[in-house]
This record gives C-alpha cells, sequence and structure tokens, in this order.
C-alpha cells in the first residue's frame, strides 16, 4: 500500500481514527448526559471553566458532554450517506459506461440534471414536514441526502469505465467468452476502486456539510443531540451576537475536523492515483527538481539495496 | 452548431425537470404535514382568493384533476407567476425581486474573484511546480473540506467579532445611529461595501482552493504533453511556454466551474443566514422557520434556473474555446 507511505493519508487516517473512536465511545465516557442540566434557575450561559471544559449553554447543558456525544449521529449519517451515494453512482456510473448507446445517454442526463439541482435545498424542502419519527431515523436521512449526492461520482466512474471498456484486458477477456456481470465486477470495478475510494471522502464529506446544515437550519429534529443541534440551539438563542463563542466554536471546529482529516487522505489517494500531482515539497517528490522536456531523477539518491537494481548510478539528470 | 443544439436540448430537459420535480414535491410530502403547513396558510392574512390560489397550487382544494392543476401551475409559471408567500403576505416574486440583487451581488462577485484569482494562481503554483507555493497546498485542504457555514462562523469569529475588522451583520449599517437612505450614494454604498467584506471572504477563501488545486493538477498533468514541448524547444520566452499550458489546462477547468456551481451557490445561500446578509439565503431560512413552503419553492426554482443559465454560459465557452468540442458528436 504505497498510500500508506504519505504523510498526508498517515496524518489523515490517524485523524480520522481518533474522530470515530471517539464518536463511538464519546457518550460513554462523557462527564454528563447529553440532557443533564446543572442548574435550571439561571438564564446564562457559563463560560468554560474547571467544573465544565466547555461550558454551558443556555439551558445549563454541558456542552463538553454535548461535544462527546453529538459525534454519534453526525458521522453515522454521513458514512451511512457516502456508502448509499457510491453504491448509486457505481451502478449508475458503471452501467452508463459499460452499455453505451441510449442508455448511456439517459443516464449522463440524469446524473448531470442531479449535478446542477442544489441538493441542500431540494433536501429542506423535502425534510421540512418530515414528522420527528422519521426524521431521527439515520438510515432513512443517510439514504435521502445520498440521492441528491451521487451524481458526481457517476460522472467520474463513467468516464473511467468508458476508458477501460476500451482496454486490451477486458477486450481479451470477451474474447474468450467471459460473462458481461464477471467482466464487470472482475476487471472493470477493481480498476476503479481508486476513483470510488476518493468519491466515497468526497460524498462523506458532503453529507457531514448537509446534515449538520439540516439540523442548524432547524430542518431536522433528530432524535438525539447531535452537532447541528447544538449549532442550532446556539443561532437561535443568538450565541453569535452574544459572544458566547465556547457554544457552537467547538462542534463548529468538530466538523471541520472530520472534514480536513477525509480530505488529507483523499489528497494522498489522488497523488496514487495520478503520480505526477505529488507536491515537490511535502510529498514523496521531495527534492527532486522538475524541468520541462526532462524526466525527474532523484540528484542525491543513495542506491541503498532495495533501488539498487533498478537504478544502480546516481543520475545528475536524465536526457529527454 | 450541432453539439449547441444538443446542449440547449438538455437544458431544455432539466429545466422542464426541475419544474416538474418541484410541482411533484409539494404533492409526495406527506398528508398529514401538508395539512399542517395549509392550516398556517389559512391562518396567513390572505384575502380568500389567495388562499383558494394556493390551495389549488397544492392541490388540496378545489377538485380538479392533476394534469389541469399541473397546466394552471406551468401557466402561471410562465406569467412569473411563483405563489404567494404565507408568511409575509406578498407574491414570491416580488419578495425574490428585492432580495435577488443583494445575493447575486455578494455571490456573483465573489464567485467570479475566486474562479479568476484560483485559476490564476493555479496556473503560476502547477508551472513553478516546486516552488513555495506548493507547500502552501496542504492549507488549501483546509478551506476545501470545511464546509461553508462552519468556515462561515470561524470567519466571523475571527475577524468579526474578536478582530473587529469589519461588521459581520445585515447588509448595510442599520444601528442606531446610522443614517443611511438605501440608495447610489457614498455611505450607502460604503456600509454595503464593508458588510459585504467577510461573507464575500468566506465564499472565496471556500472556492478559491478547490479552483487552485484543479488548476494546478490539469497544468501538471498538461505540462508533459508534446505540443509543451515543442514550445519549449522552439525557444519561446518562458510566460508563453506558460501560456501554451495554460490555454490547454483551462478547459476542464471550465467543465469542472459547470459542475461545481450548484455546490457554491448553496454554500453561499448558507454563508448569508450566518451573517443575517438580507440576500435570498436569509429568505430561505425565514421560510424554514415559518414553514413558508410558497416562499421555499419560489427560491428552490429561481436557484436551479440561475445554476443551469450558469452552466449553459460556461457550455458555451467551452465550444468558443476548443474546437474539439464544436467538432465531436
Amino acid at each position: 500500500m504505497r498510500a500508506l507511505r504519505s504523510p498526508k493519508v498517515l496524518a489523515g487516517s490517524a485523524l480520522l481514527l481518533v474522530l470515530l473512536l471517539l464518536a463511538v465511545v464519546g457518550p460513554l465516557i462523557a462527564p454528563h448526559s447529553a440532557d443533564w442540566q446543572a442548574d435550571r434557575t439561571s438564564g446564562l450561559p457559563l463560560a468554560p471553566s474547571g467544573r465544565f471544559w466547555l461550558g454551558t449553554d443556555q439551558q445549563q447543558h454541558d456542552l463538553f458532554s454535548r461535544l462527546l456525544t453529538g459525534g454519534r449521529d453526525t458521522l453515522l449519517i454521513s458514512f451511512l450517506a457516502g456508502l448509499f451515494a457510491c453504491a448509486l453512482s457505481v451502478v449508475v456510473g458503471v452501467t452508463a459506461g459499460f452499455v453505451g448507446g441510449l442508455v448511456d445517454d439517459l443516464l449522463s442526463a440524469l446524473a448531470n440534471i442531479f449535478l446542477a439541482l442544489p441538493g441542500l435545498l431540494i433536501l429542506m424542502v423535502i425534510m421540512k414536514p418530515l414528522p420527528p419519527s422519521e426524521t431521527s431515523d439515520p438510515l432513512l436521512i443517510g439514504s435521502v441526502i445520498a440521492l441528491t449526492a451521487w451524481a458526481w461520482g457517476a460522472r467520474v466512474l463513467r468516464a473511467q469505465t468508458l476508458a477501460l471498456r476500451a482496454a486490451d484486458y477486458v477486450e481479451a477477456a470477451r474474447v474468450i467468452g467471459e460473462r458481461t456481470w464477471r467482466i464487470i465486477l472482475f476487471e472493470v470495478v477493481p480498476n476503479l476502486l481508486p476513483i470510488l475510494a476518493s468519491a466515497f471522502i468526497f460524498t462523506v464529506i458532503y453529507g457531514i456539510g448537509t446534515y449538520t446544515a439540516l439540523a442548524w437550519l432547524g430542518v431536522i429534529s433528530p432524535a438525539s443531540v447531535t452537532w447541528g443541534t447544538v449549532l442550532n440551539e446556539a443561532q437561535s438563542s443568538g450565541a453569535a451576537v452574544n459572544g458566547y463563542w465556547w457554544w457552537y466554536l467547538p462542534p463548529a471546529l468538530a466538523v471541520a475536523l472530520v472534514g480536513i482529516a477525509l480530505a488529507l487522505v483523499n489528497f494522498g489517494i489522488d497523488e496514487v492515483i495520478n503520480p505526477r500531482l505529488t507536491s515537490a515539497r511535502t510529498g514523496r517528490a521531495r527534492g527532486v527538481v522538475f524541468r520541462l522536456g526532462l524526466t525527474p531523477v532523484l540528484k542525491s539518491a543513495a542506491p541503498g539495496p532495495a533501488a539498487a537494481p533498478s537504478n544502480p548510478v546516481p543520475l545528475k539528470e536524465a536526457q529527454p | 452548431m450541432r453539439t449547441l443544439l444538443r446542449r440547449l436540448g438538455f437544458y431544455l430537459l432539466a429545466g422542464f425537470a426541475a419544474v416538474t420535480l418541484n410541482f411533484f414535491l409539494a404533492r409526495l410530502l406527506p398528508g398529514s404535514a401538508l395539512q399542517n403547513a395549509l392550516a398556517k396558510l389559512r391562518g396567513a392574512n390572505l384575502d380568500p382568493a389567495a388562499i383558494r390560489a394556493l390551495e389549488a397550487q397544492y392541490g388540496t382544494g378545489a377538485d380538479h384533476s392533476l394534469p389541469s392543476q399541473y397546466l394552471t401551475y406551468l401557466s402561471g409559471l410562465l406569467h412569473g407567476d411563483l405563489g404567494l408567500s404565507t408568511s409575509q403576505s406578498a407574491p414570491v416574486s416580488s419578495i425574490l425581486g428585492s432580495t435577488l440583487p443583494w445575493t447575486l451581488g455578494l455571490v456573483g462577485t465573489a464567485t467570479a474573484l475566486a474562479f479568476v484569482v484560483g485559476t490564476l494562481a493555479g496556473i503560476v503554483v502547477g508551472w513553478k511546480r516546486n516552488g513555495l507555493l506548493d507547500g502552501l497546498l496542504p492549507a488549501a485542504t483546509f478551506f476545501q473540506s470545511v464546509p461553508y457555514f462552519i468556515l462561515a462562523f470561524l470567519v466571523m469569529m475571527t475577524l468579526g467579532y474578536f478582530g473587529g475588522f469589519f461588521p459581520y451583520q445585515n447588509g448595510y449599517d442599520i444601528g442606531r445611529h446610522a443614517h443611511l437612505t438605501p440608495g447610489w450614494n457614498g455611505p450607502f454604498v460604503t456600509s454595503v461595501i464593508e458588510h459585504g467584506t467577510l461573507p464575500a471572504l468566506t465564499v472565496v477563501l471556500a472556492s478559491l482552493a478547490g479552483w487552485v488545486i484543479g488548476m494546478r493538477n490539469m497544468m501538471i498533468t498538461t505540462m508533459d504533453e508534446d505540443y509543451v514541448l515543442v514550445a519549449a524547444a522552439k525557444g519561446l520566452p518562458q510566460w508563453r511556454v506558460a501560456a501554451v499550458a495554460a490555454r490547454n489546462a483551462i478547459l476542464p477547468t471550465i467543465s469542472n466551474f459547470a459542475l461545481s456551481i450548484s455546490l457554491v451557490v448553496t454554500g453561499s445561500l448558507v454563508t448569508e443566514i450566518v451573517f443575517t446578509y438580507p440576500g435570498v439565503g436569509w429568505q430561505i431560512y425565514q421560510a424554514i422557520l415559518t414553514g413558508d413552503y410558497p416562499l421555499l419553492q419560489g427560491i428552490l426554482l429561481v436557484v436551479v434556473f440561475t445554476v443551469l443559465a450558469v452552466n449553459l454560459v460556461a457550455d458555451l465557452a467551452y465550444v468558443a474555446l476548443d474546437p474539439r468540442a464544436r467538432k465531436e458528436a
């Protein structure tokens, strides 16, 4: 796994792992339950202190506990949305790319229409009237969000499938007489995996942004406390104007952290798919001098035992 | 020409699909929820004729058949009639008329700025691969991966609330000591620009990274093409070789622009809500709070058509720039 050697991927996956772990055990290690109230008589949010690490909100909920409990549903729904959307985009993209003809035209038009539709606004119209019993179902919310998120992946996967369909080994498999489903499953799909991973990450980022935005705007009312609902309460109490930064900054930063972790992983995947994109400063190509028309070679490459057979002499600069 | 007709056909289809979807969205709502919305609507301060019109729009009151409702809806749309807002007792079109200029000014400026600056920066970063700027790419990831409204919160907090550099609320100064008359006068325009700075900065920051990274990656891929090598071998000055590569690398960026414009617009609308900017985004928030479906759907339709229009312009630009697109199919 070359991807694992990239420092960006390592940092991203480590961060993601910590966040996922916190989402799983967060509700268990939180000092109080999410609905616990310190003092019902006071109506003023308390600033962070030794007793309440992240302060309290207007109803005197402990915000640190709410931050720890709020991650579970948020992450669950965004990952579910990513999974469903990816499944949809594989079905649509690979079918369009492999079958071609009229099917391709129709599916491509469909994907393009969905790309042009503003997903968040449509979700608002759909979800606003749903009763709370339905908006608290992660499976339902995840799949509805996925319905607005699959088109981008389908488009990219279709383009790659088109390229693969013309590849020699797929042609060979067809000549041998492999069945179509077998060609698709064993020859085409495995080669789509890096792109699929990238599309998955993109969709999860979209999912967490969309879900948090929906909860923040009060379009959906989840059964449990999420980062979005904390933001919603902060918004309706005017926390930003009153300077209660501890109320909405931590959940906002938590959402941002998830996005950054995923983007770092995605950055690494991009460089694996297309090694030319590697950054000359931070990536694997550190120290390489790129000059137009010349193949870049490490100037100071020490001929270690592993590198020796392929590149015995450290070249200064290769000729084109 | 054929390509253009094909694309135009697609936009007609997409526009029609959006209109139809909008029509059926209201009818797909669960019955009880729809009754809920209509109850609010009956309580609203509307004259009976207007309520009947709304009931017809949602297919509950009058006993018309679905096709005839659909035709009424379509002809209403063609006359610019988007229905009546239940919370503000005014036609949706007139509400949009007064808020759309704010949004177009803010989002239009910010998006155009981000696209131009981002593309130019991407060309430089891609051309000077091992330059200092390349080291900034991971920082760009941050802005690319954080949802718009979260970034808006962070910008508002740091530069607005704690920094105090710019006002972070409303579209212009409406404080007790402000004596501004909206219109084309100096103080008002200055105030609008001041108040627009932070929302615009948010939109620019959030979308800039995408353009830079996209352009950089295309630049690097294009620079390996033989024609760039030929340009260099002919002894052209550096900047002209870069221009040869950039002209070819910009084509996919234009189609990317078309692809991501709906995300950018949605994100900008949400940014308006954070900054209580008096544009369409703020109306969305009001509509959600009050359960104002006609307004919400009217906004949805307007946004869809704006996005489609931008897509069409991007398509035309693509065909104008790339001779291959004219020949194809």
